[in-house]
């Protein structure tokens, strides 16, 4: 945030952080019944990371021209961008209770209807062709913002995601930068069996891109490949996160076929328990 | 009703690749497009131009040789082409995005309703080769692309007939924000309209021409042939209005509906199918308005159509001012 961005904020801030986050999609996830709860657990650490630390960016000012900007491009995180966004002060924690519900404006699958989104992902393949249209439209303006693009490991088998990789490199958007949740989870199962992706930095190396490949929940692995990535030029960056679903709740992360995990209404206090538990 | 199979023999040589059928025009204007968006740009510096590997094929390439600084090469990558124009848009720029029908419709059809029209992002597409311009078959003639642009919510659909109303065209969609889906005519474009007379309203149709006996309704290239078809009947005695419908979405009804609840003897002409097109949308207004006409449909039949010379596909496929007066004819008989 434009304000409160802390370079030196410590790693324990932004665990804390990270664990609201968890909260708040445990807390959607349990009175919605159902949602993307594991998406939502694993990705806490980057967005805890992103909103309250690297992006600068006012959560009173959404339209800010010089913002840096978050592009969701997988649509079933937005319980994970909620969160993040509701915990930064976007819209008040009470929406949160609306998640999924009639008449909501946090949708299931979120779109750019909902403040703090700054496009309509979920349509897979969409997020990094508009995230490299952003970042030239940024450059061309001379403005220093910075996109932070997220994808999923799934979404690598969309053809238009490697249209615009190429488009990336070609342009040399240093001000891009794409991170591929690597969950190893899709609709239909783990991506090796559904359709092979690896070798996925590699990949994006061959298509031109910086490349970094982490452990996507260790906010300390997070932090220092970001600063890695800022310190390259000339090309855009992919930092591949390997994640665990439903990280920080282990009723979760030991769940079979947990793309879309559902949970018997007696579990969620375990849930919370085992969250609370935690690190 | 046109057929899809006949066997009347081929004539001339597959239509050359750069121009518009120019065999009947009586003035032509080089890359119209190419030139009026240079136009705007210079009034307004957040237009941005961008195509998929088709800059010579569009005219563009007038834009991007004035300013090579706001001109994004995307290669041959429709999704992309489209994605990275909401992208800028996004950014508060004004992407002119080109490509040709087939490949805006049928390739990047996901991301100009998910990317550009539900969130109204600021992109305007400017597709080539409409319908039959093209003398290669199935695979560049966009003949459906209307009835998938038009069932899009938040997209204005265009299909202007000549280089004049391509030049306010794009001054107008300049100005307009919000998503655009424009045909375009390429190359050495006909002049059908005159400049000092003719206005274009983004939304309205135009009355071309005054007639008691039958109403001719056209959109696109067509409306030259309707023209010319009105002037034929008139020299057998029929009386025919001519009107001309650029604005395929959102569609202006009262101008129909005032024009066909006095002339209801109709014959539509596009450049497209004749079904989810300028037809269905008369179909539609006039269904919702309880207003009994008598219709016939000009334009390509329900086929994918032949390579061939542009004359010899719009005699092939019935799509000639002759067709148009003839059915015309059978609605007065």
């Amino acid at each position: 945030m434009v304000e409160e961005r802390l370079d030196v904020m410590p790693v324990a801030a932004l665990k804390a952080r990270a664990k609201n986050l968890r909260r708040h999609v445990l807390r959607m996830a349990e009175v919605a019944g159902q949602g993307y709860v594991g998406q939502g657990l694993d990705i806490a650490d980057l967005l805890a990371v992103l909103y309250f630390h690297e992006m600068r960016y006012d959560p009173n000012r959404l339209d800010w021209p010089d913002r840096d900007r978050f592009v969701l491009s997988i649509g079933h995180y937005s319980i994970g961008l909620y969160a993040a966004l509701a915990e930064a002060g976007v819209f008040p924690l009470d929406e949160l209770d609306t998640y999924g519900k009639d008449g909501s404006r946090l949708e299931m699958s979120g779109s750019e209807a909902t403040p703090g989104f700054e496009i309509t992902g979920g349509s897979l393949g969409h997020g990094l062709s508009q995230a490299v249209g952003m970042a030239l439209g940024l450059r061309l303006d001379g403005r220093q913002a910075r996109i932070f693009n997220l994808l999923s490991d799934g979404e690598l088998q969309e053809g238009a995601t490697w249209e615009a990789a190429m488009a990336g490199a070609h342009y040399r958007l240093d001000n891009l930068f794409c991170f591929i949740d690597c969950n190893s989870q899709q609709a239909d199962g783990p991506p090796q069996q559904i359709m092979g992706i690896e070798p996925v930095q590699a990949k994006w190396k061959a298509f031109g891109w910086q490349a970094q490949r982490i452990n996507g929940n260790d906010i300390t692995a997070i932090l220092a490949a970001i600063d890695t990535a800022k310190a390259a030029k000339g090309r855009p960056h992919a930092i591949v996160l390997d994640t665990v679903m439903g990280k920080g709740v282990p009723l979760f992360e030991q769940r079979e076929k947990n793309h879309f995990i559902r949970v018997d209404a007696g579990e969620w206090a375990i849930a919370r328990a085992q969250l609370e538990a935690g690190e | 009703m046109t057929t899809c199979r006949q066997t009347s023999p081929p004539k001339g040589v597959t239509g050359t690749l750069l121009s518009s059928d120019t065999t009947r025009a009586s003035a032509v204007t080089a890359a119209p497009f190419g030139h009026a968006l240079v136009a705007a740009a210079e009034r307004n510096p957040r237009i941005v131009g961008l195509t998929a590997d088709l800059g010579k094929y569009t005219d563009i390439h007038v834009f991007a040789e004035r300013f090579p600084e706001r001109f994004f090469q995307i290669g041959m990558a429709e999704q992309n082409l489209i994605g990275v124009a909401a992208g800028l848009a996004r950014t508060g720029f004004i992407p002119f995005a080109t490509t040709y029908c087939v490949f805006a419709a049928r390739r990047a059809y996901d991301f100009i309703a998910i990317g550009a029209a539900l969130g109204k992002a600021n992109v305007k597409i400017i597709a080539g080769l409409p319908g039959l311009t093209t003398g290669y078959g199935g695979t560049h003639q966009g003949i459906e692309d209307l009835a998938l642009m038009r069932s899009i919510p938040n997209l204005v659909v265009l299909d202007p007939c000549d280089a004049t109303e391509i030049a306010q065209a794009v001054a107008a969609i300049a100005d307009y924000d919000g998503p655009v889906y424009m045909r375009l005519l390429r190359g050495q474009v006909p002049v059908v309209l005159d400049p000092a007379r003719y206005q274009f309203e983004l939304g309205r149709a135009k009355r071309l021409r005054e007639g008691a006996d039958v109403a001719l309704i056209s959109t696109g290239l067509m409306t030259g042939r309707a023209l010319e078809a009105a002037a034929l009947l008139e020299m057998q005695g029929i009386q025919a209005s001519v009107l001309h419908v650029s604005t395929l979405k959102p569609f202006d009804r009262e101008a129909v509906l005032s024009l066909v609840g006095r002339v209801p003897k109709v014959v539509t002409a596009e450049n497209h199918v004749i079904t989810g097109g300028l037809a269905s949308a008369v179909a539609d207004a006039v269904t919702d308005a309880s207003v009994p006409i008598r219709l016939k449909r000009i334009g390509i039949p329900d086929c994918f159509c032949e390579s061939g010379s542009l004359p010899y596909l719009a005699e092939r496929y019935h799509m000639q001012a002759e067709d148009i007066a003839a059915a015309a004819w059978e609605l007065l008989e």
